[in-house]
């Protein structure tokens, strides 16, 4: 019975066919698996979480920010808590998403077919840096302004200033907001999802009797 | 309380920066980046609780 029903509303139309495609390139028990290798049980492996406990913390105080607007965050106490908790956060995930990139770096990450993971991490760093840049551009204080001006020879000696003009607050302030936190979303996002994916990696020296058959295979 | 926490942080006076040729870099940054390298190898010796435990 429950195969005729399937037969009749489940086999053939496009969402059937996208579930089962997405079950298969997205196994849920690896997605949320219950069990890591041994190996994970060490301090090195604890940075890559808190880069992204950091970085939910920016997101949330940055929407915050964005939704109270400038006049808040200047002159309330609350405004300049949030401003501060914005700062801080990031200041804490470049802590730890560099601590994290020194430990991948030095494991070798990229191995048994690691490679688009190691560089989905390395283009959301390089895209984190931008955004932060945009960030202390629309400070609107003098260190902005000095940052600013500073940038601007920089950035027209390589062709880019007509249309990433760094003295234009307002064109700084939606590539802050809107432009690269989407970027830098959908690319933290595909690197947590390959991790999940691909596995964490293996220490260098790992004993050959903790690694997973199909990780000592490749 | 404040004044005790800001006594041995006194940000009101320009940042101290250090010179090597081409390289320039303020003290807390310098002081940031021994930080992290400290975190970094704390994290590769401290053992991790509960580890090697599980197979």
């Amino acid at each position: 019975m429950t195969d005729r029903v399937e037969d009749a509303y489940g086999a053939g139309n496009w969402t059937g066919a996208l579930r089962r495609r997405a079950v298969k390139a997205l196994p849920p028990e690896q997605l949320l698996p219950d069990r890591q290798p041994a190996y994970v049980s060490s301090w090195i492996y604890v940075f890559g979480a808190l880069s992204l406990a950091a970085l939910v913390w920016a997101l949330v105080s940055g929407t915050w920010l964005a939704l109270a607007g400038a006049a808040w965050w200047h002159t309330s106490t609350v405004g300049h808590f949030v401003n501060s908790l914005h700062l801080w956060s990031v200041e804490l995930f470049f802590f730890f998403m560099v601590i994290h990139l020194w430990g991948q770096f030095f494991m070798a990450s990229w191995r048994g077919r690691r490679a688009l993971t190691w560089i989905t991490g390395v283009v959301a760093f390089v895209g984190s840096i931008a955004t932060a840049f945009t960030g202390y551009l629309v400070q609107q204080n003098f260190d902005s302004q000095w940052i600013a001006t500073q940038a601007k020879d920089g950035l027209n000696s390589v062709g880019v200033g007509a249309w990433f003009n760094v003295l234009n607050t307002g064109q700084m302030l939606l590539w802050h907001v809107m432009l690269l936190p989407l970027v830098l979303g959908v690319l933290v996002v595909l690197h947590v999802l390959l991790v999940r994916v691909r596995g964490v990696v293996p220490p260098l020296d790992a004993p050959a009797g903790e690694v997973p058959p199909t990780e000592a295979a490749q | 309380m404040i004044d005790v926490v800001a006594a041995p942080v006194d940000l009101n006076h320009p940042g101290h920066y250090l010179h090597w040729g081409v390289i320039q870099l303020s003290l807390a940054n310098l002081v940031v980046i021994a930080v992290m390298v400290g975190v970094f190898v704390l994290a590769l010796l401290l053992p991790f609780p509960g580890g090697r435990r599980r197979p």
